[in-house]
């Protein structure tokens, strides 16, 4: 499978996260496409490894091991993120009773 | 057309219907069972590419517990359809416009690349003794440091989520 179809693939991914953030309100759709972002990066470095595997020939074997390494790194980060994400969203429905972002613009002054 | 072809394509598909539903859904428990769905079909993805290492992490991780601590929130506050705040149709338009154009932009971009092929179904450098060597080898530093981000995770979670 030529490494253009993923590229293609991952970009729809990401730019159907990249409509979500900007067209809905709800804080949580708002966190769930950021994920969706991070998941299509995650699969174009994984099928990018593959290919540089293919291309990097037997000599080496461990050849494109890093790149997947760095998506499990990615999940790692992610897995952190959320946990204080989601406890920030929490505290903000305590004090706004929503989760509607238009109610955080009181931060502008 | 052989069958990973086959099966790459319908993957594909149902990871952008999938992905589509997730900004569609009026109700937010909907989208998190559609991003869960998602997530399935990005792991037959790397089951695909013979990353199957990643797939399991991948399953375990994002559908098994950042997703659940999503529903968990969201069913906590009571979301629901009535409640969902909605933008105006200009601002709605306006953002699919914005990110069509984005599309746009980076597909003329990488239209005239090189098509160089990825291996699909074998390749051991997925599997977890490979990968499990380098990151103890190489990458041990990193795994070790990310250790120390999730105790700083997990306390300022705490922090911010207890009342005054």
């Amino acid at each position: 499978m030529p490494i253009n179809y993923y590229i293609y693939l991952s970009i729809a991914l990401f730019i159907i996260g990249i409509i979500g953030v900007l067209t809905r309100r709800n804080a949580i759709i708002i966190f769930m496409c950021i994920e969706l972002m991070l998941n299509a990066v995650n699969l174009l470095l994984v099928a990018f490894s593959k290919m540089h595997h293919l291309l990097a020939g037997a000599d080496n074997a461990f050849a494109g091991s890093d790149a997947q390494l760095f998506v499990f790194f990615i999940m790692v980060v992610a897995a952190a993120e959320v946990s204080v994400g989601l406890a920030i969203i929490v505290m903000m429905y305590r004090n706004t009773h929503s989760v509607d972002v238009n109610f955080l613009n009181r931060l502008k002054h | 057309m052989s069958i990973t072809q086959l099966l790459f394509w319908m993957l594909s598909i149902m990871t952008l219907f999938s992905a589509i539903m997730v900004i569609a859904s009026k109700n937010p428990v909907y989208s998190v069972l559609w991003l869960i769905v998602t997530f399935f079909t990005i792991s037959g993805h790397y089951i695909l590419l013979n990353a199957q290492f990643l797939a399991v992490v991948n399953i375990i991780v994002y559908a098994g517990a950042i997703m659940v601590l999503f529903l968990f929130v969201i069913m906590l506050m009571n979301l629901n359809k009535d409640t969902e705040p909605q933008k105006s149709k200009w601002l709605k338009l306006a953002g699919a416009v914005a990110g069509g154009c984005l599309l746009l932009v980076l597909i003329a971009a990488l239209r005239n690349t090189e098509a160089n092929p990825t291996e699909l179904m074998h390749g051991d450098i997925g599997l977890i003794q490979n990968l499990g060597k380098v990151l103890f080898n190489q990458y041990v530093v990193p795994f070790e440091i990310s250790s120390v981000l999730f105790l700083s995770a997990m306390v300022g979670a705490v922090v911010i989520g207890k009342k005054e």
